[in-house]
């Protein structure tokens, strides 16, 4: 083995000395092969800080595959590889130049190990390297690593990159990692000071935890102003926090209102208990891991599609299957709230055991498309993509549920036939088919809706189960037989759990609020926004 | 309303349930045969954890009879389905014993569904084995407990994070779901943390409920403690189908495991098959079994798994390993006693040794725990996770914390002429009482 590791570091020097011209490159050569040799996390450790210690910017493809696990070892020669992993073989690359040198199977390569510390590690080391980096988000990451890890030898390189910055933005972030440097430098009081009003006007959490380190090592006018600047950024972190919450309940409303709205249509419009309401949620998220599936054997172009290509196909299933449920077994029951509140019971059983029998009890992977990934920021406040999509979606459907109910000609049947079903049967509406229709379309929607909650929850047999108490809790809340009240009791909902949660926790705070929601109902008993008139007597 | 609904849910399934099931279980009932239980939930709730436990038993049983069963007799498997409802798990257990007559029952997930099947195996007298890691703080005699301990899987994790390599974590966030092994946990990491020195405004405790989806509270919570200049490390112990969101908004919100590792004790392969994983590579788990360990033993049994499941990209995890234990020793107690009396065969368990999955021997111990590696991985972006860290040794399963007042002084050793589960050292009596 020994004498492998020898014959490798040979080789190395052997192509070194074929390329004289860059002497650079064979040292860099040189430190890389050391991976071979050490084993532990601290002996990877001391030779990413020498490939680090170089400057060269070289070694950033290196760093970065280790960083992301892609540095290996051929165990034939000790030769150490950034490999492209491509089923059971790994295609090999050379570290530095990044050409192809070769192919090789998982079991002749071993993977160079990495652990967080040892990550972290690695993003500071690159951080240094690629501020000079062309794409402006690399340096964005590169001063955000900094201003994260400040080292006083950070100053120099920021200096540079400072004077070479044309970016304003860029270069705003480049000043306050310099400053977070300089916090722990030796530079004079008055630095440091500039310092940190710089870092307190940037206010937001990282700079929280910055200072609060400061405080506790400084002495005297720099500790005062650090204690000065943590409490003005601590005064505006609280207003940020109540408009953090109030975002927070207004997502939740949305996912309420999502998997409300089909209820509100079956139960508030119909009045049919239907308990298997969730199942036709659980329906359309499957129908998105189908859709996902057959994208990534067949169509993987079309991934970020599949979302848009899934919802007509849920509502299709779902709408379907509740047009069977309500042609084979509802239809029998009007009139009958206990037993129409079994038979679905059964129903859903039933769904939920098929959907077990086919896909298996574990959970589906269901993807997220990239523009339903990661955040972004509005001041202090991170909002995620998805939550952000999702309300818009509620909305829409709403809106466009609103219309049909509202503005069409079937919306107008099956509000007449909810009112009055025999003088709506005497004017020659066919009232079966409305009903069916009626519950289709609920169960549509429903169906709708489990395409979006399948981007924030498991998609599992029980995915349905999670929100049928919230979803009657919705509708009884808002007033049975009123899309406005949906609305308004799915938000009012969501935003007083949020509001509650941190401080009462997310145990208590539902409690709260189903404690809140039975006074409520002891008081009104039709919900907020009650129907009137001769209908609600019937 | 909610307490309604769910009676009728828990009448129902169990009814549907039932029904179905007493006609499939096998009524072959031939005289020649050993018969084992199997008592995990296939449906309700615990249907995702638990079938894939059914399935490796099932497995086990058929390599066994493959090798020729056991004293010259076939196994037989009896599989019933308490579908997730605990009053319903110590039906189903009596049920195995008193009317099949099985000779173990292999089964169980959730503490409180042991809970409710511990007295009737101590009243029918039969053998109980419990293959998920628990909160500790209990020790019987009908039951071999081839889970992690809390000192076989939390403590050795804490202690990584406190290391070097772990990151040196100094602000502890200990994220759970609202039941008893969460809270018994937490309550043996706060007293374990506070022993080493940890300021209590450094920890924060967190519950949520079963189920629960929406996390963007919680996480931002996390994130504003982990800003405060020390180095911040959460301990979760949220159970089931919860992480799967909890991960998801952990990612969405930028939380790095460079920044703040997220320490699992309750996430394992199969949690993390409906999930994609490229987010959270870095974020780790404590488990003393990983489907990426590289040993013979364990790339013969994922192999069998898949020919048996008929499907490669099934995964396998810790329980699965620890029925494989269990399972294993029972064998050889069995053997050794000459016998399936489950009397003699309680006896003939301790001391009993065979190989686990890591590539070392576990060993049945005197209190009924096993000893085990404890294995700290990191999640990678296949979904697998890669050992970062592994204890030098066994660990012996220590069912009476060591850090809680209550427990402390008791002791369990099954062996003659001590035979109890709960010895108080300090007053020399048997029949103390732990915290729960």
């Amino acid at each position: 083995m020994i004498l492998l590791r020898a014959l490798g570091l040979m080789l190395v020097f052997l192509m070194a000395s074929l390329l004289p011209s860059n002497a650079a490159e064979a040292d860099l050569r040189a430190i890389i092969a050391k991976f071979a040799t050490g084993t532990g996390f601290s002996a990877i450790e001391a030779v990413v800080r020498e490939l680090a210690a170089t400057g060269d910017p070289l070694v950033e493809r290196p760093l970065a595959a280790l960083a992301e696990g892609n540095l290996y070892i051929r165990k034939a020669d000790s030769m150490v590889f950034v490999g492209n992993e491509a089923g059971d073989s790994v295609s090999l690359l050379d570290p530095l130049s990044g050409e192809k040198t070769g192919d090789a199977a998982k079991t002749d390569i071993t993977k160079i190990k990495v652990n967080n510390t040892l990550r972290r590690v690695i993003r500071d080391a690159l951080g240094t390297l690629t501020l000079r980096a062309k794409d402006p988000s690399v340096r964005i990451a590169a001063a955000d690593t900094m201003f994260k890890t400040p080292d006083a030898a950070n100053i120099e390189p920021l200096d540079a990159a400072i004077a070479a910055e044309t970016d304003a933005k860029v270069k705003a972030l480049f000043e306050q990692a310099r400053a977070a440097s300089v916090l722990v430098s030796d530079k004079p009081e008055a630095d440091k000071l500039a310092a940190v009003a710089l870092i307190g006007a940037r206010g937001d959490r990282d700079a929280l935890s910055l200072l609060t380190a400061v405080e506790a090592n400084a002495q005297g006018a720099v500790k005062d102003a650090a204690t000065a600047a943590i409490a003005s950024i601590n005064s505006s972190l609280a207003l940020w926090d109540a408009g953090q919450n109030i975002w927070y309940g207004i997502s939740l409303g949305s996912v309420l209102l999502l998997a409300a709205i089909g209820l509100a249509i079956t139960f508030g419009v119909m009045g049919v208990i239907n308990m298997a309401h969730g199942e036709m949620v659980m329906l359309g998220a499957y129908t998105t891991f189908v859709v996902q599936q057959v994208i990534r054997t067949s169509f993987p172009g079309l991934f970020d599609w599949s979302l848009v290509i899934a919802l007509p196909l849920a509502f299709l299933v779902a709408a379907s299957v509740g047009l069977i449920i309500e042609r084979g077994v509802i239809r029998f029951l009007y009139g009958r709230p206990l037993e129409t509140l079994l038979a679905t019971w059964g129903v859903s059983l039933v769904l939920q055991q098929a959907v077990r029998s086919i896909f298996g009890p574990t959970n589906q992977e269901v993807g997220n498309p990239s523009w339903m990934s990661g955040s972004f920021d509005v001041g202090q406040l991170a909002v995620t993509w998805n939550r952000l999509w999702i309300l818009v979606f509620a909305l829409t459907v709403f809106g466009v549920l609103l219309y049909v109910m509202k503005r069409t000609p079937w919306g107008l049947q099956m509000r007449a036939v909810t009112a009055n079903r025999r003088m709506a049967a005497s004017m020659g509406i066919r009232t079966p088919w409305v009903d069916a229709l009626t519950f289709a379309l609920g169960s549509g929607i429903a169906g709708i809706a489990g395409v979006a909650l399948s981007q924030i929850d498991n998609v599992s047999p029980n995915l349905g189960r999670g929100y049928i108490i919230d979803s009657f809790m919705v509708v009884v809340f808002g007033g049975v037989g009123n899309l406005w009240g949906t609305l308004v009791g799915a938000f009012s909902l969501g935003i007083v759990n949020k509001v509650l949660e941190p401080y009462a926790g997310a145990v208590l705070g539902k409690i709260v609020v189903l404690v809140l929601i039975i006074l409520f109902i002891q008081k009104r008993p039709r919900g907020l926004f009650a129907l009137k008139g001769r209908a609600v007597e019937a | 309303m909610r307490g309604n609904f769910s009676t009728i849910t828990k009448m129902f399934s169990a009814g549907v349930v039932a029904a179905g099931l007493s006609m499939s279980s096998p009524a072959k009932a031939a005289e020649d045969t050993i018969k084992v239980g199997i008592l995990h939930s296939l449906s309700g709730t615990m249907a995702i954890s638990e079938t894939t436990l059914k399935d490796a038993m099932l497995m086990l049983i058929e390599e066994q009879n493959a090798k020729g069963g056991l004293l010259g007799k076939k196994l037989e498997a009896v599989v019933v389905d308490p579908a997730s409802n605990w009053p319903l798990f110590a039906e189903k257990a009596r049920e195995l014993i008193s009317k099949d007559k099985v000779a173990a029952v292999f089964g169980c997930w959730t503490s409180v569904s042991r809970k409710s099947v511990l007295p009737v195996f101590s009243e029918l007298d039969n053998i109980l084995f419990y293959p998920v890691q628990y909160e500790g703080e209990e020790s019987e005699r009908n039951v071999f407990y081839t889970g992690a301990a809390p000192n076989q899987q939390a403590i050795p994790a804490v202690d990584y994070l406190m290391s070097e390599d772990g990151g040196s974590v100094k602000r502890w966030v200990l994220e759970g779901t609202d039941y008893v092994y969460p809270r018994t946990t937490n309550k043996i990491l706060e007293a374990y943390l506070k022993a080493k020195g940890v300021a209590a405004e450094d920890i924060m405790v967190n519950y949520t409920p079963f189920g629960f989806s929406d996390w963007q509270t919680e996480v931002s919570a996390i994130k504003k403690f982990g800003s405060a200049g020390k180095k911040t490390a959460v301990v979760s112990t949220v159970n089931g189908d919860a992480n799967v969101p909890f991960y998801k908004e952990l990612g969405n919100q930028g939380i790095k495991a460079e920044d703040i590792p997220v320490m699992a004790f309750s996430v394992g392969e199969e949690e993390l098959a409906g999930l994609d994983t490229a987010p959270l590579v870095g974020h780790l788990a404590a488990w003393n079994y990983f489907e990426s360990v590289d040993t013979p033993e364990n790339k013969k049994f994922i192999a069998d798994w898949h020919k048996f499941i008929k499907n490669d990209k099934r995964t396998t995890n810790d329980p699965m390993e620890a029925h494989y234990i269990g399972f294993n020793m029972w064998v050889k107690a069995v053997e050794k006693a000459g016998t399936t009396d489950p009397d003699k065969v309680i006896d003939a368990m301790v001391g009993v040794s065979v190989p686990n999955l890591t590539g070392g021997y576990s060993t049945m111990m005197p209190n009924h725990h096993i000893t085990k590696p404890v294995l700290i991985g990191e999640i990678q972006a296949d979904g697998q996770f890669e050992t970062v860290s592994q204890t030098p040794g066994l660990v012996m399963g220590d069912e009476w914390s060591d850090y809680l007042p209550d427990s402390k002084d008791l002791i369990s050793d099954w062996r003659a002429p001590l035979s109890c589960g709960n010895f108080n050292v300090a007053t020399g009596k048997c029949g103390g009482k732990g915290t729960n």
